[in-house]
């Protein structure tokens, strides 16, 4: 067998470092951060936790940000990030929030984030974004650049985040902050949990309902060791936050997204409101609307191979007869199907759902089909 | 019956002359949960450090060398249903393949229990 591999690079830790180490979680690099991949209990058993009940994941190594119109405008403020995202942030209400990404001129992804116009009292013209670990420098960077008299960055390095996903997320944290079962998919709050000043929003990345929740660095492992006192919550690594948003269908960028794909190609098209698509004014705008109006030539599809191999990032995508239309993106064993689950690009001639595929694992050429995607049914509060 | 480990965290159990051959304890618990474990073909003949197998966990696929030459005679095709026996008990049920050892003297070249577990806490 082979050994994993190992980075002498210095790591930098979350706030929450020594809780995954108490907790006996299995520590690897992953974005410059050593994060815990999994808890004793393992990949499946924490996924299906996640399902069932409610999973507390750290996802502190985020990078999270405020946007700051110095006239307290949130037009100014908006307009600044329209010119580099292509959803609509003009229209988000106090406290609402977005998925969207940061598009190149040739109108591949840069990055993928969340913006929330910011709701409490005194920052009016502030936005809030959540940005990749492994992105987030080269993202201030490309923002900072860009925006105009008026408009600064601040990187808020002293926030923790964590994420409590799952059926059971509501209760918990309601027990806490009864606001939050008001919330509805996408809007945030800010609330007290036992004196700690928390940022929360419903949103997520697994396909379950549940909360992201910020707060200061300093109070971030009384409110870990909270949120774990409740029988209904346990910790979840990576490895399961992984296996989780493949499920959900979700693009995780590095692999489904990248500066080489746009957003049309990748499905994503939803995070676009209409006014934007019309009126564009965003980097790679005249990519993005021609894809819009004739499609694009590859997309991004679901495929479940019929056997019980998975598939990885990397195989090569074939038609029965061998020609090759694409590659997987991501690809693994999903718990809760209990099967292989893959997503990659395909020419779109065979991206019908139900097209008969091939999917060359360790060089064999294993019978797949196109599937519909989640390939585990979201259970967002609308 | 004697077990020998390669460095590689295969093991085989040799009974007479066959060996039944896995991955060690220690190997499953760093792979984690085992979802898919692809065996060989009966009647494959395989040299000492050929790929044998591959075992596939929720993170990653990792391959299973040969621990010494020989015919595969048999393969487990319980781990097919049920991969989890691999973590369950990797020693005794969750065994991949028996197979006709063409070379004994090989066995020499491979650590013992004792060697083994020193080994495994020397990386550990």
């Amino acid at each position: 067998m082979a050994e994993p591999a190992h980075s002498d690079q210095p790591l930098l830790q979350t706030p929450l470092h020594a809780a995954h180490v108490a907790l006996g979680a299995r520590m690897v690099p992953f974005a410059g951060y050593d994060m815990p991949v999994q808890y004793p209990t393992g990949i499946l058993t924490e996924h299906t936790w996640t399902r069932e009940h409610a999973g507390l994941f750290d996802v502190s190594h985020m990078g999270q940000a405020f946007l700051v119109a110095e006239d307290k405008s949130h037009e100014t403020v908006a307009k600044a990030l329209e010119a580099l995202v292509p959803a609509d942030v003009l229209s988000l209400k106090p406290n609402q929030q977005r998925y969207s990404q940061l598009t190149a001129e040739d109108g591949g992804i840069l990055d993928d984030l969340m913006v929330t116009r910011v709701g409490a009292p005194g920052h009016e013209g502030w936005l809030y974004v959540v940005v990749n670990a492994s992105m987030k420098a080269a993202d201030y960077t490309h923002i900072q650049a860009r925006l105009p008299k008026g408009v600064t960055l601040a990187p808020k390095d002293d926030l923790a985040l964590m994420a409590l996903q799952g059926p059971s997320a509501e209760s918990v944290l309601a027990k806490l902050a009864p606001a939050v079962a008001e919330l509805p998919f996408m809007m945030s709050a800010d609330v007290q949990i036992d004196g700690i000043a928390c940022h929360v929003s419903r949103s997520g990345y697994t396909g379950e309902d549940g909360f992201e929740i910020s707060c200061r660095a300093e109070d971030a492992a009384r409110l870990w060791d909270r949120l774990l006192s409740d029988p209904e919550v346990k910790p979840i690594g990576l490895g399961a936050r992984d296996s989780l948003r493949l499920e959900a269908g979700l693009c995780l960028y590095g692999h489904d997204i990248d500066a080489a794909t746009s957003p049309i190609e990748a499905g994503l098209i939803w995070s676009i409101q209409k006014r934007r698509r019309e009126e564009g004014g965003f980097p790679g705008a005249s990519r993005i609307q021609r894809e819009i109006k004739d499609g694009s030539a590859r997309v991004r599809v679901g495929i479940r191979p019929e056997g019980r191999a998975p598939a990885r990032e990397g195989a090569i995508i074939t038609t029965p007869d061998g020609r090759e239309v694409g590659i997987v993106t991501s690809g693994g064993f999903g718990p809760t199907v209990n099967a292989p689950v893959a997503m990659g690009y395909v020419s779109r001639d065979v991206s019908a759902l139900g097209t008969d595929l091939h999917l060359v694992v360790r060089g064999k050429p294993l019978p797949a089909k196109v599937a519909a995607m989640p390939f585990a049914p979201h259970h967002y509060k609308r | 019956m004697t077990t020998r480990y390669t460095k590689d965290h295969e093991y085989v159990r040799v009974e007479g002359d066959a060996g039944i051959v896995g991955i060690s304890d220690y190997a499953q618990s760093q792979l984690g949960d085992v979802v898919f474990v692809e065996l060989p073909s009966v009647g494959k003949t395989l040299a000492k450090g050929d790929e044998a197998a591959v075992v596939e966990s929720v993170k990653a696929a990792s391959e299973v060398y040969a621990p010494v030459s020989g015919e595969v005679v048999e393969v487990n095709s319980e781990l097919e249903a049920s991969p989890g026996t691999v973590n369950e008990d990797p020693a005794g049920r969750g065994w991949f393949m028996k197979i006709r050892l063409t070379n004994q003297s090989e066995l020499d070249g491979l650590l013992t229990e004792e060697q083994y577990q020193e080994f495994v806490k020397s990386i550990s």
